[in-house]
């Protein structure tokens, strides 16, 4: 999730603001299923698996990809929310402290292949923030990332291992993930809220 | 919407009394880490300017600072000196020079912290100010009833002890009725401010009234030496009156808990096992004390001077 939109307050979506949709709920579970046999193809050893979420539409995503690895490789993968905020590089630049996210990490990371899991990624930075944190917690064997919708855009060089779809789009445009009750539960969809257009009617 | 300084409850909205809050249940978890520190405050210093010893709260302060990767000086200045407030405000402009992000002060008398804070650039904390206010030890203590009660709204919290001269039966008195709980006070008449009821708080010199009820007992500190004999005649009076013990606390209700800011003068405001044991929260308080000043120091230190989009506040 790009800095902008980790706040969920800098670019809050007025009433009645035209969203896009770019992903549904159908989208949405035919690439978590995908995603999860790549990781299954890319890593041997599916018991050292590790998914860690980044919050909020990361977790979700991640609970959906454990179920997922569960029917296709009979693993128990364990799921880790793991919050960017403390460890973000514009802190000292910003007027208003961002609201933390809960962090609940259950296992060690150790010699783990921890799988980050964002919503959408554009800068980079929440990554690179996640994998400063990630060190915090150990020295995990390998770290690879999710990322639901690659927006491009990109700060910083970062590149994700498993993409549920690219979508290209303007930088002030925002992505974001949705569920049916204003929450992120099911179902879901990723929309485009048209920033772009909003700037230029300013 | 609160400034850019910590200067007591009395300034604090509910809204920003629950945004610390819910910020402090997310600073705990890092203390529950093997690695115990976050970048967050790196290259920022912070210093504690304690006039009036401390070690509890300083030790917190420093611990909170260090968690969150700030640098934090320790700076008590001693001697007869420092009683005059141009000497308190020179010590402050010298350490304003030092460009510090945040400056942590306790002093004996009230509004030292405020006078500090119209000279520093800096933002000012209070960790302390003679019978004023203390914020940080009335946030950690609504934490702490938070996070073993669920709530604090519609609880009844009964303070017990010297209310006149306390900084932290002040802070909590404001900012637990700010919270929607009932407060009352329990204490020997002549400790019991003469306007108190006028804040909202019921008052009581009879401490099984006070007790009648009550979802959390916060005893506070007797200090012996300079109440002995104006206050009350004697410290076993006072115990056998107002200090707490476990037929005491029967008039409460059965899950009450115990609190006390520490540190406790044993068999005078709690009875020994109560000291020690459930229902008494005290070790919790102290652990929370150490989030509560995390997400203070985050909230208030280190922010821009004026930030582009919200003008210095919080």
């Amino acid at each position: 999730m790009a800095h902008a939109d980790a706040t969920g307050s800098g670019e809050a979506p007025r009433a009645g603001e035209a969203a896009r949709q770019v992903l549904n709920d159908t989208g949405i579970r035919r690439a978590l299923m995908r995603i999860a046999h790549e990781i299954v193809e890319r890593n041997e050893e599916p018991e050292a698996l590790y998914l860690v979420a980044i919050p909020n539409g990361g977790v979700p995503l991640a609970r959906m990809l454990a179920a997922n690895l569960h029917e296709v490789a009979d693993v128990g993968v364990a799921v880790g929310v793991l919050d960017t905020t403390l460890y973000r590089d514009d802190l000292n630049h910003r007027g208003e402290r961002p609201p933390l996210r809960h962090t609940e990490m259950p296992s060690a990371v150790d010699d783990r292949v921890v799988v980050l899991v964002d919503d959408v990624v554009k800068t980079g930075r929440t990554i690179r923030a996640a994998m400063d944190a990630l060190m915090d917690f150990g020295r995990p064997r390998a770290v690879q990332v999710v990322g639901l919708v690659d927006r491009g855009h990109r700060e910083l060089p970062i590149k994700l291992d498993y993409v549920g779809k690219n979508v290209p789009t303007h930088p002030k445009e925002s992505v974001r993930l949705r569920g049916s009750g204003g929450g992120l539960d099911a179902p879901l969809e990723v929309v485009l809220l048209g920033g772009g257009t909003a700037g230029e009617a300013r | 919407m609160i400034g850019s300084d910590l200067l007591g409850i009395e300034h604090l909205e509910r809204s920003d009394i629950e945004r610390i809050l819910d910020t402090a249940d997310h600073m705990r978890e890092i203390g529950e880490r093997e690695v115990k520190k976050v970048p967050t405050l790196r290259g920022r210093t912070v210093v504690n300017l304690f006039f009036e010893a401390s070690t509890r709260t300083r030790a917190s302060f420093e611990i909170a600072g260090k968690r969150l990767s700030a640098d934090v000086v320790n700076f008590s200045p001693q001697g007869s000196s420092m009683g005059k407030s141009e000497s308190i405000l020179d010590t402050a402009r010298t350490l304003d020079a030092m460009d510090p992000d945040a400056v942590v002060v306790r002093h004996s008398t009230a509004g030292v912290p405020k006078r500090i804070a119209d000279v520093l650039a800096a933002p000012v904390i209070n960790a302390g100010d003679g019978a004023h206010e203390h914020p940080t030890q009335a946030l950690l203590d609504m934490y702490t009833v938070r996070q073993q009660k669920g709530r604090i709204d519609g609880l009844t919290v009964t303070i017990v002890g010297d209310i006149v001269h306390s900084r932290v039966a002040r802070s909590n008195i404001q900012g637990f009725l700010k919270m929607g709980a009932e407060v009352r006070v329990a204490a020997p008449p002549p400790m019991i401010p003469a306007a108190v009821e006028t804040l909202g708080v019921k008052a009581f010199t009879v401490l099984r009234e006070a007790l009648d009820g009550a979802d959390v007992v916060m005893a506070l500190r007797i200090q012996n030496e300079r109440l002995m004999g104006s206050y009350f005649p004697s410290v076993r009076e006072y115990s056998a009156t107002f200090g707490i013990d476990r037929a005491k606390l029967h008039y409460a209700k059965d899950d009450a808990i115990v609190m006390h800011p520490g540190p406790v003068n044993r068999g005078v405001e709690l009875s020994h096992d109560l000291t020690d044991d459930r229902p008494s929260v005290i070790l919790d308080q102290v652990r929370n004390g150490v989030a509560i000043r995390m997400a203070v120091l985050y909230l208030f230190a280190g922010r821009p001077r004026s930030g582009p989009d919200d003008g210095g506040k919080l």
